[in-house]
């Protein structure tokens, strides 16, 4: 079975800083993996990487099957990544946003927002007047209506309260149990360990196992 | 393509009529600029009869690129951008969009300050035909133009500033165009040579704008 993410010695520069110096990672399909590491370690590149965001200069990486040295573009339309920002327009409601993201990679809305656990009092709502925890849950809806094979989550538990951290732990056992790959950067270790299936260490750009598998 | 440049024209008209920034902040600002060149200028005389379209164009350049701006200012936000490389959508097609929704804004803004120019500057109107192609044409290109150079300032830090420095010099000449073209026709002179070479430039600079835009707004909205 090919593994959903292929790394060797892989390099990713930010200008001529290289975030990426050299990252060696395999997943295989189904697996969830954390990505642990301090601030600056280059975990957030690596994500951004791994969905066709950054390109990757030299080594190689390939994500579900597609060669990102090649062709980076190849591989979006596979991918959900929940960054730090929400990637949502505040002055549109949450049902408009929804839509808009749903009808621009040509998916259907379904129901994306009741399992991301946005309270059906908000979908009319304009994205601004909203909280933290549930722009997040918004954004977490629009990584569902995708229907992603590879989740890349970035800080996923952030803003959160604990019912919304449960349902993302929720939604992320939900995924790998349907097969997609899920790789998760956090610095909530014990939640973060409890969902995963082996942690990795991300230091100076590049990527080392744990000492230990944490299954 | 048309699908989703039809999708993004309507996200982003959407998204003017739910801030209300056209019309709370650019169309008053248009019409500010209108009523001072009428306190700089001699009412007496016809100054400001003679230098209509002149004054007309000038206050469409200046509130077009708050209009500018604040398109660009959308898809600006990080969380967004990485959205919308990611959705799928044909960068051609968020250009024409995007082109689209500017050239919407920029319309009704001339058809305000065209009341305007009537009204405060005392402007008979004529040669309406030529008017509206001079309108259409020129509106065309500095949606184009405004749109392609505003991705290209969306990376940095200092777009807000550098836009207009970089924006002003490449559609002056839209502004000479459009104004002579707009001269010629209220002074009611029919659409011969003079005139119609304005609206050749005009047309030319719009299809450069639009094709250069479809081309290669996609590499710019990778490296913004």
């Amino acid at each position: 079975m090919d593994p959903a993410v292929h790394l060797r010695g892989a390099v990713c520069l930010l200008g001529r800083f290289p975030a990426l110096a050299g990252a060696d990672l395999d997943v295989d399909p189904g697996e969830v993996v954390l990505l642990r590491g301090p601030n600056g370690a280059g975990k957030t590149t690596l994500l951004r990487a791994l969905a066709g965001l950054l390109p990757v200069t030299r080594g190689e990486a390939v994500v579900l099957g597609h060669d990102l040295v090649r062709d980076r573009k190849a591989v979006r339309p596979h991918v959900g990544y929940l960054g730090h920002s929400p990637g949502l327009y505040d002055d549109l409601t949450v049902r408009d946003n929804l839509r808009f993201w749903a009808r621009a990679g040509r998916h259907e809305l379904g129901d994306a927002l009741d399992r991301a656990g946005v309270d059906a009092r908000l979908h009319g709502v304009q994205v601004a007047r909203l909280s933290a925890g549930q722009r997040r849950r918004v954004a977490l809806a629009a990584l569902l209506v995708r229907r992603p094979r590879l989740w890349l989550l970035d800080e996923p538990h952030a803003a959160l309260d604990a019912p919304g951290r449960d349902l993302v732990d929720g939604l992320v056992r939900d995924a790998a149990a349907g097969g997609a790959t899920v790789l998760v950067a956090s610095h909530e270790l014990d939640r973060a360990r409890s969902l995963a299936d082996r942690a990795v260490v991300v230091a100076g750009g590049t990527v080392e196992p744990e000492a230990a598998n944490v299954a | 393509m048309w699908r989703d440049a039809a999708l993004v024209a309507g996200r982003d008209l959407r998204l003017e009529l739910r801030s209300r920034v056209g019309m709370n902040q650019v169309a008053p600002f248009a019409v500010l600029v209108l009523v001072l060149f009428a306190f700089a200028l001699d009412t007496e005389g016809g100054v400001l009869q003679r230098t209509a379209p002149g004054l007309f164009w000038v206050a469409v350049l200046l509130s077009a690129l708050l209009a500018i701006q604040r398109s660009a200012g959308l898809d600006a936000p990080d969380g967004v951008r990485d959205a919308l490389r990611l959705s799928g959508l044909d960068p051609a097609g968020v250009f024409l969009g995007k082109v689209a929704a500017v050239a919407v804004q920029l319309a009704a803004l001339e058809v305000l300050l065209g009341v305007g120019v009537v009204v405060l500057y005392d402007v008979e109107l004529g040669g309406l035909w030529t008017l509206l192609a001079t309108a259409v044409t020129a509106t065309v290109g500095l949606a184009a133009a405004g749109t392609l150079y505003g991705v290209l300032a969306a990376g940095l830090r200092v777009r807000e500033t550098l836009l207009p420095l970089l924006l002003l010099p490449v559609v002056a000449p839209v502004l000479i165009a459009a104004t002579r073209a707009s001269e010629a026709a209220l002074e009611g002179v029919a659409l011969d040579v003079a005139p119609a070479d304005w609206l050749r430039l005009l047309v030319v600079f719009a299809v450069i704008y639009v094709a250069f835009g479809v081309a290669a707004y996609g590499p710019l909205l990778e490296e913004a």
